[in-house]
């Protein structure tokens, strides 16, 4: 059985119908790109994979937490999943080391001295181990973004969200987040991300899924998609993407 | 014949005058420290929609900032033991200091909370937090950091305003200097040096708040 | 002669302590509002001794009691041989005190137009003086008007500390009634309702207008 599986879901934002019944099933390890223009909705499906956005019909599962449309509690869902927003979003007030403690310490309950070895160990991998006691303020652009993977893994997700995490970053800094992305896709993380580096998504994606007014239009392996587009609207979305 | 200033008569009394000068201390500390207090919690209350406290904490707040401290002064004072409510002058002006203060903080730190962007709560629920952790690890510092200088100030305004409680017979500073006006007919001199003391209290907070918003509230030690 | 006070009698004795409230609000919102626009123009302009003596006012006053304030007004002019009476030392000490409050928000307001504003109008030749008239304090104004009129409710309020030096406004009557009918808690409580309905139509007024213009400054 797959580790997210997402059946018949609707979402609304008033009258705006902006999911129509969206299937889609991630398995363990896989990378999944979700594409398309702004506004078919691909970011609104990632944040109702964290409960972010609720629902409005059909159901998400995530390694056996399942969201139905009312549903209140996302504290399960959010458990199993870990997110990285376009705008970082550390919190200013906090250390680096404090951002990457903070929720293991008092969501899961795990005692300081553990908490500091987790969050020394999450800075290693995105090699900003010096940087424990830096504030987020001292940072560039990437190094927050890699502070903020680091504290999305320090919950020890199953699932890796990743919000158009290189969109607000100077071109200089794309590579160093990338490379972490790439990193955690080798290590066997999951990971469903949006994302505009079409060239990332080719070469880390195993599947590229691509949305079109509120629906998954065309999905499959990203060579296939780029090199044999079978509908009208992905060549066109590829080839306005050419073009840039 | 010109008027001579003396100030010396004024000075005799520089015991009374330091007392008084503590009790205003003292009188805004703890006003401070609940009427903040009070604040946060209307300020969640408000920023939450937690009915009825929020509706309640609406009109509160309307009814405070409506009428002079004063007023409510009096009304506590004079006006609570018709209904056999019976406190004495200092418990007065302390009550009339939180309620009020806590009124204006509660506006301040309303506005702070709003100002938070919405990618920190939305990271904070990402990370599994509540809302009740979110607030607390997520929210408060920041929002109290936004509006840490109008707290200050309005706890400044509040300091210099409880110069009235003299008025009910509480002995801080303009009670102290009511007297010695009293004794040593320099009532200009008394004042003037009084007025300066006040002053010299409002640079004090000044700092103070400074201090303790850097040490506490930024969470930086530099 | 102990005489009995109907609800009206208190209500009319009431009124007419009001109407010097609003009177002496009026008055110094006024006056203070002139001063306060000299303080502003000197705490701006170029003249470092003029700045420093704006800022000094300001902080002044805004550092010390309004109590202090108007006591020191009133046995001040008395040294100085003027028979000052409890109206003419509330209707100075709370004009200071406008003047001060008044000067620092408009600052704000001056201060919150941006540079580029001074730097295009000194790009068109304006001179310095053209720049204020024709540029800065337009603009400066639109975003001043909601904070203004803010302010006034606390010159409504402040009104009520005049009644320790003697000015039989709104509270001192309030007072007075008080004691000769020992109802504190009606007599006081009409008080605060009725400073309410001064203040709170202001309140809401401004508000109105900070959603209307949208800045605060």
């Amino acid at each position: 059985m797959s580790l997210v599986s997402i059946h018949q879901l609707h979402k609304h934002f008033g009258d705006n119908h902006v999911l129509k019944g969206i299937d889609l099933n991630v398995d363990e390890g896989q990378v999944i790109a979700l594409i398309g223009r702004s506004g078919s909705g691909k970011s609104t499906l990632l944040r109702t994979i964290n409960g972010l956005e609720c629902i409005d019909a059909g159901e998400i599962t995530v390694d056996g937490a399942k969201i139905q449309a009312g549903a209140k509690d996302m504290r399960p869902l959010r458990l199993k999943v870990g997110m990285v927003f376009q705008q970082f979003n550390l919190f200013p007030h906090l250390s680096v080391g404090e951002n990457v403690m903070l929720a293991p310490k008092i969501v899961k309950k795990t005692d300081p001295a553990q908490a500091q070895e987790l969050a020394e160990q999450m800075l290693a991998k995105v090699g900003l181990s010096e940087k424990f006691d830096a504030f987020p303020g001292e940072l560039s652009g990437g190094q927050q973004q890699r502070v903020a993977i680091a504290r999305a893994l320090a919950m020890q997700p199953k699932v890796m969200l990743c919000d158009e995490i290189t969109s607000a970053l100077d071109p200089e800094l794309v590579s160093e987040v990338l490379s972490v992305v790439k990193q955690l896709a080798n290590e066997g993380m999951t990971l469903v991300m949006v994302t505009h580096e079409m060239r990332f998504a080719r070469e880390v994606g195993d599947k590229l899924v691509f949305m079109h007014q509120g629906r998954v239009h065309e999905e499959g392996p990203p060579e296939a998609l780029f090199n044999a587009p079978s509908t009208p609207e992905l060549a066109a979305f590829i080839g306005a993407i050419d073009q840039a | 014949m010109a008027y001579e200033f003396e100030f010396a008569p004024v000075l005799e009394y520089t015991d009374l005058l330091l007392k008084g000068a503590f009790f205003t201390i003292a009188l805004t500390a703890v006003g401070a420290v609940f009427g903040i207090g009070l604040g946060i919690i209307g300020a969640v209350c408000r920023a939450w929609r937690l009915q009825p406290f929020a509706a309640l904490f609406a009109v509160y707040v309307e009814l405070i900032r409506n009428t002079p401290f004063l007023v409510q002064l009096f009304f506590i004072f004079f006006g609570l033991p018709s209904l056999g409510i019976h406190i004495g002058e200092w418990e007065a002006a302390v009550l009339a200091m939180v309620i009020n203060l806590g009124a204006y903080s509660t506006e301040i730190i309303r506005a702070g909370i709003a100002s938070v962007p919405k990618g920190q709560l939305e990271a904070a629920a990402s990370l599994a937090m509540n809302r009740y952790e979110s607030f607390r690890y997520v929210v408060l510092r920041p929002a109290l950091q936004t509006v840490w200088p109008a707290l200050t100030s309005q706890v400044i305004i509040v300091m210099l305003g409880s110069a009235v409680c003299s008025q009910i017979a509480t002995e801080e500073l303009t009670f102290a200097a009511n007297f010695i006006q009293s004794r040593n007919f320099r009532a200009f001199e008394t004042y003037f040096i009084t007025t300066a003391i006040y002053f010299a209290i409002a640079i004090m907070i000044r700092q103070l708040m400074l201090a303790i918003g850097k040490r506490y509230i930024s969470g930086r030690l530099s | 002669m102990l005489t009995q006070f109907t609800t009206w009698d208190i209500v009319r004795n009431l009124l007419e302590g009001g109407k010097w409230t609003l009177l002496l609000s009026l008055l110094a919102f006024f006056l203070g509002g002139v001063t306060g626009l000299i303080i502003v123009l000197l705490r701006i302009s170029p003249n470092r001794f003029l700045r420093v003596i704006a800022k000094v006012w300001i902080e002044l006053f805004q550092g010390t009691p309004l109590l202090m304030q108007l006591f020191i007004v009133f046995f001040g002019l008395s040294l100085l041989g003027w028979d000052v009476s409890a109206w003419t030392a509330a209707a100075i000490g709370l004009t200071l005190f406008t003047s001060a409050y008044l000067a620092e928000i408009w600052r704000g307001c001056i201060e919150a137009i941006p540079s580029g504003q001074w730097e295009a109008s000194a790009s068109l030749a304006f001179s310095p003086l053209q720049q204020m008239r024709y540029v800065i304090l337009p603009q400066a104004l639109r975003i001043a008007i909601p904070p203004t009129v803010g302010f006034s409710v606390q010159v409504v309020k402040g009104t009520a500390v005049t009644s320790i030096i003697g000015f039989t406004e709104l509270t001192k009557s309030g007072t007075m009634i008080a004691n000769a009918t020992f109802e504190p808690f009606m007599v006081f409580g009409l008080v605060a309702t009725a400073y309410f309905c001064l203040c709170y139509p202001l309140s809401v007024y401004a508000r109105h207008l900070e959603r209307k213009y949208h800045v605060a400054c």
